[in-house]
């Protein structure tokens, strides 16, 4: 084994005999922009709504529910994608969730969901997929667009005015906590509490269906 | 000829007639024409509790309830007026008579017959009436004497 390494080593190790200087970097340089280019280029083509939707499963179970919501039709024709809140914008994290996605195309080539009724048996589970992340990280993905110091409290109703005031404003909430089910619809909740101990406890759950803040409130500066 | 003449004519008094009859719930429009509806209001979204117009009225719903869901799954409105959620979201609770059975029985949770909220409890739109309410209230009835005469009807 040694061997065979320190053998690829000495022919890495080598000057090259037959292309000069210029070609190996030059030809290097333009090779890396093309990998690049194209690896970019591929990544954007999944994190489009058109390549979410093309597989029935997406199109025929989550995109419906979507679109009667404010998400998908609206008065001001500001529309979230699928990839608006589910892959994280920055670079790392949006590799770490293709990454995670690979088991998604495993689900798609063996047919998880691919009848209503196997959805429906896992919409718990693939719900509480996301209320973790989304607890996790602070609803990111919400805040992306929706920035707590933007919002004009005077601008809301009652309700929404003290519930942003307070347990949101000192970090004790989340947007995830109260804005549940709002863009497809909820699962069977009976059984929501069993399975949150399964994914590490009470926190991981949203606060409307019984779930306990963060470890570690996240402040609002 | 004759005959179909007069059919003719018939019929055409009689659309006339349709079409002098007015319904205020479709508006002044006549009944084979298209009628344009008004423009969707907002709900009334105050969250002030209003009085009911008796005492066994259902209280209506001062917020909005858009996409709120109610199903075999879910019940949008329990997660904040349930009992174990009031303190919590400061919520009026469910009345105890959403407690009971058929039979008078007291239940742990919401009874199953009292699950779907908008079959009594529904939000208000700021609209005008489009006919006249001619209700009043048992307070204001005591108080006139409650003579079947001071009805405004039979004014």
């Amino acid at each position: 084994m040694i061997r065979l390494l320190k053998r690829y080593w000495l022919v890495i190790r080598r000057p090259s005999v037959h292309y000069s200087l210029g070609f190996l970097t030059v030809g290097g340089f333009i090779g890396g922009v093309l990998f690049w280019g194209g690896f970019n280029t591929a990544l954007e083509a999944t994190n489009t709504e058109a390549f979410c939707i093309g597989c029935h499963e997406m199109h025929d179970n989550v995109y419906r529910e979507l679109q009667p919501t404010i998400h998908f039709s609206n008065r001001s024709g500001v529309r979230a994608t699928c990839p608006d809140c589910h892959v994280p914008h920055r670079w790392t994290a949006k590799i770490a969730r293709k990454m995670q996605a690979s088991k998604e195309v495993w689900g798609k080539i063996f047919g998880t969901v691919d009848t209503p009724e196997k959805f429906e048996n896992m919409r718990l589970a693939l719900a509480m997929n996301e209320w973790r992340r989304l607890k996790a990280n602070n609803s990111l993905e919400c805040r992306n667009c929706h920035d707590f110091q933007s919002m004009d409290f005077t601008r809301q109703s009652p309700r929404a005015q003290t519930a942003h005031s307070t347990s949101l404003a000192s970090g004790e909430r989340t947007c995830i906590d109260c804005h549940i089910g709002i863009a497809h619809r909820l699962p069977d909740l009976s059984d929501a509490h069993s399975l949150a101990e399964k994914h590490g406890g009470p926190h991981v759950l949203p606060a409307l269906v019984g779930g306990t803040p963060m470890e570690e409130p996240q402040r609002q500066e | 000829m004759r005959i179909l003449i007069s059919i003719g004519l018939a019929a055409l008094c009689a659309t006339a007639a349709l079409a002098q009859h007015i319904d205020n719930a479709r508006g002044p429009v006549p009944v084979m024409e298209e009628h344009t509806p008004p423009p969707l209001q907002n709900p009334d979204n105050s969250d002030v509790r209003r009085q009911r117009a008796y005492a066994m009225q259902p209280p209506i719903i001062p917020h909005k309830i858009e996409g709120y869901q109610t199903d075999r799954n879910a019940n949008r409105c329990m997660m904040c007026h349930a009992r174990t959620r009031t303190e919590q979201s400061q919520a009026p609770m469910i009345s105890v008579s959403h407690f009971t059975d058929r039979d008078g029985n007291f239940l742990a949770e919401l009874s199953p017959r009292r699950y779907f909220c908008l079959q009594c409890h529904v939000p208000q739109v700021p609209v005008k009436p489009l006919v006249e309410n001619r209700y009043i209230d048992v307070e204001t009835m005591l108080r006139r004497g409650g003579s079947a005469s001071t009805l405004p009807g039979k004014e």
